[in-house]
């Protein structure tokens, strides 16, 4: 709830700066490694944006991969979630690069 | 609205002393934007790339420049509700009161229950009731600390609500993060909590007098604690009996002189 409403802050920061009326589309690009579940942040960010210059706007989650380095393997392997093992080695040698990410990344405004 | 920092959070309150000193109830002021022309299909595109955390990300610099001013050592403390954080905390603070300045920020949901429990183990503590928030932020911290007038040096335990889950992704402007674990949980809770125990720093076996009478395994925990967050360090004790306390209070004055003495040394630095 209080991501979906630091959300409408920064989107709100923005219609002032950049003279908008109504926000379409919002994109915000969620790690898979964050505590972000994007089904929770629709809905929160349709109750928080009802009578502001959000509402309505679709909101269009991009899901980064989370990405951690093996030291095992000395490469760079994709995770699904923390506490995942290696896909190759199958091990827990890892150190987490990326995949924490919520950004709002674009505005589709009118 | 809030004169110090014109914030607008709805329904938290920080106490000292059981009286409400700040209350914010203020209402979050919102751009109303009227609709004059529809321009379906006249859309433009902003670029953004701003974090949802920046605001947050914000104030919890300001409070860390605060404690590093101060050479305070401010440490989250995190877990499950009933794991025995606040017992914890007053067993430790009689340990140490007598070293170190020590200052506690408690957040719950509701009650001053474990601010009074810290301010009768003879140490200033001021509670923070998150209302329906589920995680301290650094805002409401910054807040707190604002009322308890830090000494230099000192230690600040800043004790979360306890959650598994939300807590993990507030950064407060701390230097460690420490998770606690009772043996009464399950031993698999760094598996079903990964974002928490991959946050922290430090995690604390607790209630370790209950292990004859419970089947918790406590080298599984920290084998999965690992593979969350390999290189996480680990302490078993029993904030009831005092069995481990010791190394946790090492564990601290260890902490507290990486984090003191660098400002010790500038603040010498300054004066000469």
């Amino acid at each position: 709830m209080s991501l979906s409403q630091n959300m409408l802050e920064i989107i709100e920061q923005r219609a002032r700066r950049d003279v908008f009326t109504r926000v379409t589309r919002v994109t915000l690009e969620i790690g898979a490694l964050s505590c972000v579940e994007p089904q929770a942040l629709g809905f929160c960010f349709d109750s928080v944006s009802r009578g502001t210059v959000a509402e309505g706007a679709t909101l269009v989650i991009v899901r980064v991969p989370g990405r951690a380095w093996c030291w095992d393997c000395s490469r760079v392997v994709e995770i699904p979630q923390h506490g995942a093992p290696c896909p190759d080695c199958a091990g827990f040698n890892m150190q987490v690069r990326s995949g924490n990410e919520m950004q709002l990344k674009e505005l589709e405004v009118a | 609205m809030c004169t110090t920092c014109g914030c607008g959070s709805e329904g938290i309150t920080v106490t000292r002393n059981g009286e409400s000193e700040h209350e914010h109830s203020h209402e979050h002021v919102h751009v109303h934007v009227q609709h004059l022309d529809s321009h379906d299909g006249d859309t433009r595109r902003i670029q953004v790339e701003q974090d949802l955390l920046s605001k947050n990300a914000g104030y919890a610099a300001a409070n860390r420049r605060y404690f590093s001013e101060l050479g305070a050592f401010a440490v989250n403390m995190m877990s499950s509700p009933g794991s025995g954080k606040t017992t914890l905390l007053v067993n430790t603070v009689a340990a140490l009161r007598n070293q170190y300045p020590i200052a506690v920020v408690e957040g719950d949901q509701q009650t001053s229950h474990d601010a009074e429990r810290i301010r009768a183990a003879g140490v200033p503590g001021i509670q923070i009731n998150t209302g329906k928030g589920c995680h301290l932020d650094a805002h409401m911290v910054g807040h707190a600390l604002q009322h308890l007038a830090l000494q230099r040096e000192s230690v600040v335990f800043i004790e979360n609500v306890g959650n598994l889950v939300c807590p993990a992704a507030f950064d407060l402007g701390e230097h460690r993060k420490v998770v606690i674990i009772s043996v009464t949980e399950g031993e698999d809770k760094p598996l079903k909590y990964p974002d928490m125990f991959a946050a922290a720093d430090l995690m604390i076996v607790n209630k370790i007098d209950l292990l004859p009478h419970v089947d918790f395994d406590t080298a599984r925990c920290l084998e999965y604690a690992r593979r969350v967050r390999p290189g996480i360090e680990s302490l078993e004790l029993s904030a009831t009996s005092g069995e481990g306390l010791e190394a946790w209070c090492a564990w601290i004055k260890a902490e507290h002189a990486a984090a003191s003495v660098p400002a010790r040394n500038t603040a010498a630095a300054n004066t000469t």
